[in-house]
């Protein structure tokens, strides 16, 4: 499954398709429907339902799939719609939610949206993959639901494997004082951290999904969101002056992690959730 | 991710539980962390105790899941650490039985299982830290003897150790990873020298190790002539692989009694504290998680630890150091009193980031054998 996935992400939404994007974002209702024919957003579904008969700990590894790809689209709602909303589970039908902070991705594309978003106004998002609206903050409802935050993460972590790998590609080719840098210690330790951030919220989100505790996902979301950010943040770095150019893609990895960093919710709530079970727990 | 275990592992906890709470009431109180000779009769007396009720072996044939169940509830019943018999049971015994003829195995393995021998480890030198394979301590070959002379450090429980594990040059000519040997050497040989090193923290937890024309009989080699070096990446894997099991049970152990402790103190109170404990929190919980799969990884292995041991220890030892931070912030002035629990842990804590390979040398190997980016 994820392996499906991943080759038809590498067939349909190669560096050209993302590069298109930039300019004129949408979701391509074609690949959608693809994606739908994949199973991606019917996963968890049962069979007698259409969908696969899949669990949380399938559905992570196609989010990360997606997550490394930098495949644009309200992902995380449409396949939590499945099964609620018509035609979400195929790839037909667009949804997106009402996501933390009141901010809605992708309202104007979207063929319905979950969630109260009357009187939304339009944002200028920092990230060009990711239209968004923002709901006046009385019509706010309290955090966001824990399968968005959890999908969420398994895309930061998706992300965050992109920019290591980016990161060392870079480092490996490009060459200064006749040698790649990454012999030079100072720009291959970086490469290390990325890879460690990678690991440590592997292990965060895989566990969470296969618990589904609340406690697991708020450190899953804290762990991935470190990991991509941080991560795109070093690969950056790594790139030096291109890292901080329009035609490099290391600024799309950066602002969409930041972006999806927001679907959480409060910070200061996930760590309050995680402070609050060290009360509770037995030793 | 697979987080279930079989019924004959949860067994072989329920067993172990029980035989715990049966056991850990009889032994004698812990001795003085100053008094090295109490110390090794302590935790030769605790292997003892496991062997007899058949426990001493976990550390060498148990699956890695066996061996993570009896590290974790070891660690949360409060049982004794390993302690002197570290080198013996996890660098020095696993090398023997991978490495040591039959005779070597039968000379020197059960007294480390039975408690009745203590090991060192020789391999540091003055010059030679992280670049170990540039050791210069000298081994030539007299009749059946190798005399050795040269000087080793961070030896830790030479003071009390009856055997040493040492490497030595048998061939200086050699490119430095080819002309290493591994002895082992007896600490009561004539020419041997040892002279405490006080850490940072206080105590004398390890030594120096001076050698002079120390005589070592050639049947003490473990391994051909100048195969040291691959000899002893063996037990360096080992030390990678399992150590750090107990370590991250006693971690959200202390977690959970600085949040106790900031409860009591008012320090809870304070936003910015239950958040930064809330971070550490996600940090040991996902350690954990780590630790189990790192240890189904090497089940599947075959119970060789890979790499994998590298990305662990540089995130393990730096949470481990920001939990005593943390912890010190909790306590405010009394932080700075070494009658309070964890001052001087925070203190010992300071090497976790340089001992069994410095973060940088981590992450070197990370870089290198893992990323595949090329050496400096």
């Amino acid at each position: 499954m994820q392996r499906g996935v991943r080759g038809l992400l590498a067939r349909r939404f190669g560096r050209d398709a993302l590069r298109e994007g930039v300019d004129a974002p949408r979701v391509d209702r074609g690949l959608w429907r693809a994606l739908g024919d994949a199973g991606f957003f019917s996963l968890r579904l049962p069979e007698a339902e259409g969908g696969v008969g899949l669990g949380l700990p399938e559905a992570v590894l196609v989010f990360e799939e997606a997550g490394r790809a930098l495949l644009p689209g309200p992902l995380a709602a449409t396949h939590l719609a499945a099964g609620v909303v018509p035609g979400a589970a195929t790839g037909e039908t667009v949804v997106t939610t009402v996501a933390g902070g009141g901010l809605v991705e992708w309202l104007d594309e979207a063929d319905v949206v979950t969630g109260d978003a009357t009187g939304a106004v339009p944002v200028r998002s920092v990230d060009p993959l990711t239209p968004l609206h923002r709901v006046p903050e009385g019509s706010r409802s309290a955090g966001p639901d824990g399968l968005l935050v959890l999908l969420t993460a398994a895309e930061q972590l998706g992300t965050a494997v992109r920019t290591c790998e980016a990161a060392v590609q870079h480092a490996r080719t490009r060459e200064q004082f006749g040698r790649p840098i990454g012999a030079f210690q100072a720009v291959k330790h970086l490469c290390a951290e990325l890879l460690v951030r990678v690991e440590v919220a592997r292990a965060a989100v895989y566990a969470a999904a296969v618990t589904a505790d609340p406690v697991d996902i708020a450190a899953a979301r804290l762990l991935a969101d470190e990991a991509a950010v941080r991560g795109a943040r070093d690969c950056l770095q790594v790139h030096g002056g291109m890292g901080f150019t329009w035609e490099a893609d290391v600024h799309l990895c950066l602002k969409r992690a930041w972006v999806r960093a927001e679907r959480g919710g409060s910070v200061t709530d996930s760590e309050e959730t995680l402070a609050g079970e060290l009360l509770t727990e037995v030793h | 991710m697979d987080l279930a275990y079989s019924p004959e592992e949860e067994e072989f906890r329920a067993g172990l539980r029980e035989w715990l709470a049966k056991v850990l009431p009889t032994l004698p109180p812990k001795p003085s962390p100053d008094d090295w000779p109490a110390r090794r009769a302590y935790d030769l007396g605790w292997q003892r105790t496991l062997y007899d009720a058949g426990y001493a072996h976990v550390h060498w044939d148990a699956s890695p899941t066996v061996r993570l169940i009896f590290l974790e509830e070891t660690e949360k019943a409060g049982a004794p650490y390993v302690g002197a018999n570290f080198v013996g049971l996890l660098h020095a015994g696993p090398t023997i039985a991978a490495e040591g003829t039959a005779e070597q195995r039968a000379r020197w393995l059960p007294p480390v299982l039975r408690g009745e021998e203590v090991w060192c480890q020789g391999f540091s030198e003055p010059g030679a830290g992280s670049d170990l394979a540039a050791l210069r301590t000298r081994a030539y070959r007299d009749g059946d003897d190798y005399v050795v002379t040269g000087s080793k450090i961070w030896t830790s429980h030479a003071e009390v150790a009856d055997w040493c594990e040492l490497l030595v040059r048998t061939d200086p000519a050699a490119p430095k990873h080819r002309g290493i040997s591994w002895l082992a050497m007896p600490m009561d040989a004539p020419g041997v020298t040892v002279r405490p090193l006080r850490t940072l923290a206080g105590s004398t937890e390890f030594a120096e190790v001076f050698l002079d024309e120390v005589r070592v009989p050639v049947t003490h080699r473990v391994g051909e002539e100048n195969d040291g070096w691959r000899v002893t990446m063996v037990t360096l894997s080992f030390e990678r692989g399992t150590a750090f099991v107990g370590e991250v049970v006693a971690c959200r152990k202390v977690l959970g009694e600085v949040v106790a402790q900031a409860r009591a103190n008012g320090r809870w109170d304070d936003p910015g504290v239950r958040r930064r404990l809330g971070r550490l929190n996600a940090e040991f919980r996902t350690l954990w998680r780590l630790t189990q799969w790192n240890v189904s990884e090497a089940e599947s292995s075959g119970g060789v630890p890979g790499v994998g041991g590298s990305v662990f220890k540089l995130r393990y030892s730096r949470a481990r150091q920001e939990l005593y931070d943390a912890a010190a912030e909790v306590l405010g002035p009394e932080g700075v009193d070494l009658g309070r629990p964890w001052v001087l842990d925070r203190l010992s804590s300071l090497s976790y980031t340089i001992a069994a390979g410095t973060s940088e040398i981590q992450r070197n190997i990370v870089g290198e054998r893992i990323l595949g980016l090329p050496k400096g």
